[in-house]
């Protein structure tokens, strides 16, 4: 096994189910609280969460700009959710302000309603194979837009729920809440070996 | 197939709420405090703890046009208290919208044999616990998340920490035993043996675990961190001080920051006072909160 590095951003939210993935993937990870923790990363997660608590933890610690410059760099980065929400360049009908403004991307934020209306459904992601990825949507955000070097991965009901842009994925579901590691294993193939 | 309320969905969002502060307010004003020191949910009620024990008498769900104003004020989850047994209350909630009930002690308990039926709500419930029996029934009926009780209210932080090193000393206990010991033990808890082989095989709660009760400082905050919680409930604490606004920040820090000691001396200064305190053993037996729940 390549020596790889996963960085997790563990400011709060769902950042140890993220970590449970990628060692069952047989594959290390840090937990990333402070801006030195990024320094021998070779990807970065953005986990689940609340985004308005992360987005301020981020710019209290000095986290934001080494994001935006390794992310500009070519550092592969998943966001879920929250994380979504953290990398979109704009966030609509919302009083946060966009944060990294990584991917090219317009988000809503809590988009399939409140906590009441989550769900939990089956998607069809092509790259990830036949069979479909059971996706657990909380108070999920969708992608009302995306720019041209954007690719889509999966929609539902016509909702943009999963994107691509060269080494940023950005989803709105929660992959690591299930056992299926397809789409961690898709962003671990984006590490350069 | 898609499907709404389904366990995943309910414990889903408190893991999203894992080391964050959910802070207790009564008006937009407050929720936009805590929203904006980063606060990863509020708790709305009419009154907090403290001043429901002053004021006695019986306390109740708040006005639903309160919890309204506080879902409109702010974009993250918003929770609000039934009182312990009152499925009613708890229906009225769901109608309202709420991300998550909590069926609490802190309100006068209306049923003193049963809690709700949380099974039958597409809304989660979280609900307090002072031992792994209690924690396990309450999952047990359909709580997909649990706060270690504490005594609301009182500044006093000796209550959680006495039922968190419960849970969690219940917890190493158990993953110890044999397993032909395992239904004795359930007997012994009153609780369901399914759980307990649960959290034996598993080493944790099967759902996610916040203290409560008695943090006002983020020292105390750190240290339930430490005690292996999940992440901190403050009811009083924020409010009851003289100034929220730094103190909710202080505590969202040492929340996430709770194990490194030089970064929590410095977020710990020049906060002003802290809530004024209540001695535990000043308080009448009846008056304890931490007593209600079956």
């Amino acid at each position: 096994m390549v020596k790889i590095l996963i960085g997790v951003l563990a400011l709060q939210g769902a950042f140890r189910e993220h970590q449970k993935m990628f060692e069952y993937c047989g594959i290390k990870t840090v937990q990333v609280r402070m801006p030195e923790q990024l320094n021998n990363i070779d990807a970065l997660v953005i986990p689940g969460g609340e985004s308005t608590t992360m987005s301020k933890l981020l710019v209290e610690y000095d986290l934001l700009n080494p994001i935006i410059e390794l992310g500009q760099k070519g550092l592969p980065i998943m966001g879920t959710c929250a994380g979504l929400v953290l990398l979109a360049r704009e966030i609509v009908n919302s009083n946060q302000q966009p944060v990294l403004q990584l991917m090219d991307i317009k988000v809503k934020r809590n988009a399939f309603g409140r906590q009441r209306e989550s769900f939990e459904t089956d998607l069809d992601i092509t790259e990830l194979g036949e069979l479909p990825l059971r996706a657990v949507f909380i108070r999920a955000p969708y992608v009302v837009s995306a720019g041209e070097n954007v690719k889509v991965l999966s929609s539902f009901k016509n909702k943009i729920i999963c994107v691509e842009q060269q080494n940023l994925i950005g989803v709105a579901f929660h992959p690591e809440l299930t056992k299926d590691i397809r789409l961690h294993r898709y962003f671990i193939n984006k590490i350069p070996v | 197939m898609t499907e709404q309320g389904t366990w995943k969905v309910k414990t889903g969002l408190a893991e999203m709420l894992k080391g964050g502060v959910i802070m207790d307010v009564t008006n937009p004003e407050q929720a936009k405090i805590a929203e904006d020191a980063g606060a990863c949910a509020v708790m709305a009620l009419e009154r907090v703890p403290a001043d429901i024990r002053e004021a006695g008498g019986v306390a109740r769900m708040a006005d639903p046009t309160i919890i309204k104003n506080i879902m409109e004020s702010v974009t993250i989850p918003v929770m609000a208290k039934a009182r312990i047994g009152h499925f009613v209350e708890a229906q009225l909630l769901q109608a309202v919208g709420v991300d998550y009930i909590d069926e609490s002690e802190v309100l006068t308990p209306v049923d003193d044999e049963h809690h709700i039926d949380k099974k039958q709500f597409k809304v989660p419930f979280v609900c307090g616990a002072r031992n792994l029996g209690e924690a396990l029934r309450r999952i047990g009926e359909g709580a997909a998340m649990i706060r270690t009780k504490g005594e609301p209210g009182t500044g006093n932080l000796v209550e959680a920490v006495r039922h968190m090193r419960i849970v969690m000393g219940e917890i190493r206990k158990i993953q110890n035993m044999a397993s032909e010991e395992l239904m004795h033990e359930a007997k012994k808890m009153g609780t369901p043996y399914e759980l307990l082989v649960e959290v034996a095989n598993n080493e944790r709660l099967p759902v996610v675990n916040f203290a409560a009760g008695g943090i006002a400082t983020p020292a105390d905050a750190a240290m339930m961190m430490q005690l292996g919680c999940d992440g901190i409930f403050v009811g009083s604490g924020i409010f009851k001080s003289n100034d929220p606004s730094d103190r909710a920040k202080a505590i969202v820090s040492s929340t996430t920051h709770y194990d490194d000691p030089e970064l929590l001396a410095k977020i710990s200064c020049d906060l002003g006072d802290a809530m004024p305190g209540l001695e535990i053993s000043s308080i009448n037996k009846e008056q304890r909160m931490q007593d209600r729940g079956w």
